[in-house]
């Protein structure tokens, strides 16, 4: 009776595997609390769900009567989102061991999470987008207050949560008055039914709405202020895990309904200046505000807002800046997992990271160059430099941009990328420039050695990092792809 | 038919309105929370008055998904609130500020 569920559940496999795999976690973890076989069984159901996605690029395909993507651009936005989860996970292990908070119910709750994140970036109606997104949020709701004892992870827990809940309730009101204006759920449908019914006040507000929601979760300007106290209070490799796959996920999704909403002409054009303001606003915000930063933890979350910027450049550039936009995407997960990766080694104030200032790491070049090296091409790599990833991510969204006539923004983002520099050479300086004896006495003494599950990731993201910058056109083109050939445009019509 | 539909979103707009300006003007953590679960429900309520409207099941279905996130979320939200409260011993988000910058 249920056969046409079977094709289905075959083509969300990944999502199914991985969320299964989560809800199994917590009953291992009852059974035998801790089990060091839970992170292995995490790591090898993540593997799996990537090489599943992998096989499914080259096809596109819909699931659950349209409500769920498969394949295509679906599958490439969660190879991103597994391929960061699983960069947390393994470097999760030696880290949360070390603070003495390596539970099994974290790793289930990466893996629900990402499940959530995966719905999110494949969602074929307004029902999915809200499931996926609130999934996804909850888990990280918990993450975010894992050390439950130190009053700065409660803090940025209720940070995160009320402002987390507060946007949920204006981007599910815009779920509601989009569903008033074109009477469907289904995105596929919209275009058709707003040609009908015209653009009315209800859809008008209903974007309005939506795109709130979404700024709020890829934390552009003005929804940006939970970022840097949520990075700081949470646990290093987990706020990693937030500013990648989390946002991935939700631009994903901005982009499968940017999709939808801007081809229509008298549409497109208001929503596509109040993105180019956004990206303009947030880039020059994010990269100024980091600046000023001592923390290091903090720098790289103002430091993350300054990226979404570039990435909301693309996306205002409409479909020409699609692909650029998923590159960067690619790129920036790589460089910022890298990058929390390194901090979360070099870790011993025992809060998290939280106060630990940029004159707390001089000389660790030269007392742990794998760290050293590792750093600077992460950190070369996030200010734009151009063998290196970051610098075709930044060049593919603003081309974009200027093909689209926003010449001025993209303007506006090469200056606030040359601002970036300072705040990431600044890092650098530190680390190799500076004398361990200039570190506080306190820190010289610290005893800390580099676990080899860290080394494996930070290694593997280097060399990311370097292959995507010597052969850019192998991701671009696949990316590409979904949004030129006709079941893309089915896709994304 | 149009007339109802009118009073009921009017009656959503105004909850959601009250939702927005309690979690703006209250201080008090669980309040903000009551309030943002009023928004929540203020969108139900449109949702619902809409699916009726057009004689389509797809918005009850959202609100059902709705009412178990809200429940998902109240679970996580009051453990966050009670970890906090054990340390600081208050729920005022005025004096939960200990990050700068």
């Amino acid at each position: 009776m249920y056969d046409f569920l079977l094709p289905d559940m075959g083509a969300t496999a990944p999502i199914l595997l991985v969320a299964l795999i989560g809800v199994v976690l917590v009953v291992v973890d009852s059974f035998s609390n801790d089990s060091a076989s839970i992170p292995w069984l995490s790591g090898a159901v993540l593997v799996a769900a990537i090489t599943i996605e992998l096989a499914r690029v080259g096809v596109t395909d819909s699931a659950f009567m349209g409500h769920v993507m498969s394949g295509g651009f679906a599958s490439f936005v969660n190879v991103v989102i597994l391929l960061g989860a699983l960069g947390s996970v393994i470097l999760s292990v030696p880290y949360l061991s070390r603070t003495g908070h390596n539970f099994g119910e974290v790793h289930a709750l990466i893996l629900i999470a990402t499940a959530g994140m995966m719905v999110l970036a494949n969602a074929g109606s307004l029902i999915t987008l809200f499931v996926g997104l609130e999934t996804m949020s909850i888990c990280l709701y918990v993450l975010t207050g894992l050390v439950r004892d130190n009053e700065r992870a409660n803090e940025s827990a209720l940070k995160y949560f009320l402002l987390g809940a507060f946007s949920t309730g204006f981007f599910l009101y815009g779920i509601a008055l989009l569903y008033g204006a074109t009477g469907t759920m289904m995105l596929s449908d919209m275009p058709a039914a707003l040609v009908e019914t015209g653009r009315t006040g209800f859809f008008a507000g209903g974007v309005a709405l939506l795109l709130i929601g979404f700024f709020f979760k890829v934390s552009a300007v003005p929804f940006h202020m939970w970022t840097p106290d949520v990075y700081q209070g949470a646990p290093t490799t987990l706020a990693g895990f937030m500013s990648t796959a989390s946002k991935t996920a939700a631009f994903a999704a901005l982009i499968l309904v940017l999709g939808r909403i801007l081809p229509l002409d008298d549409v497109g054009l208001d929503t596509r200046h109040v993105l180019a303001i956004v990206a303009a606003i947030t880039m020059v915000v994010g990269n100024v505000l980091a600046l000023a930063q001592r923390n290091i933890k903090r720098m790289l979350a103002y430091s993350s807002i300054a990226h979404a910027g570039y990435i909301l450049t693309g996306l205002a550039a409409g479909a020409l800046g699609y692909a650029g936009a998923l590159y960067y995407l690619l790129a920036y997960t790589v460089m910022n997992i890298g990058a929390f990766g390194v901090m979360s080694v070099l870790e011993w104030d025992g809060k998290q990271g939280a106060e630990q200032t940029i004159d707390s790491l001089a000389g660790i070049g030269s007392r742990k160059p794998l760290l050293g090296v590792a750093m600077g091409v992460f950190m070369f790599a996030l200010s734009g430099f151009p063998p290196l990833a970051g610098f075709f991510g930044k060049y593919f969204v603003f081309a974009a941009a200027v093909d689209a006539g926003l010449t001025w923004l993209a303007l506006i983002g090469v200056l606030a990328s040359v601002v970036s520099a300072y705040y990431y050479l600044r890092v650098l300086v530190a680390f190799w420039m500076k004398k361990p004896e200039d570190a506080h006495v306190s820190v010289q003494s610290a005893a800390f050695d580099v676990p080899l599950f860290s080394k494996v990731v930070l290694v593997a993201c280097v060399a990311a990092l370097i292959a995507l910058g010597i052969v850019p056109g192998f991701i671009t083109e696949a990316a590409g792809a979904f949004f030129v050939t006709p079941e893309a445009t089915a896709l994304l019509p | 038919m149009e007339l109802a539909l009118n009073w009921y979103l009017s009656l959503s707009a105004v909850l959601f309105v009250i939702g927005v300006l309690g979690v703006l003007l209250r201080r008090n953590a669980i309040v903000i929370f009551l309030s943002i679960e009023l928004m929540l429900n203020a969108a139900n309520l449109a949702l619902v008055a809409f699916s009726q409207t057009f004689g389509d099941v797809n918005g009850q279905v959202l609100v059902f998904f709705v009412m178990s996130v809200a429940a998902a979320e109240v679970a996580v939200g009051l453990a966050i609130i009670i970890a906090l409260f054990r340390n600081k011993e208050t729920v005022n988000v005025n004096e939960i500020n200990l990050f700068r910058g």
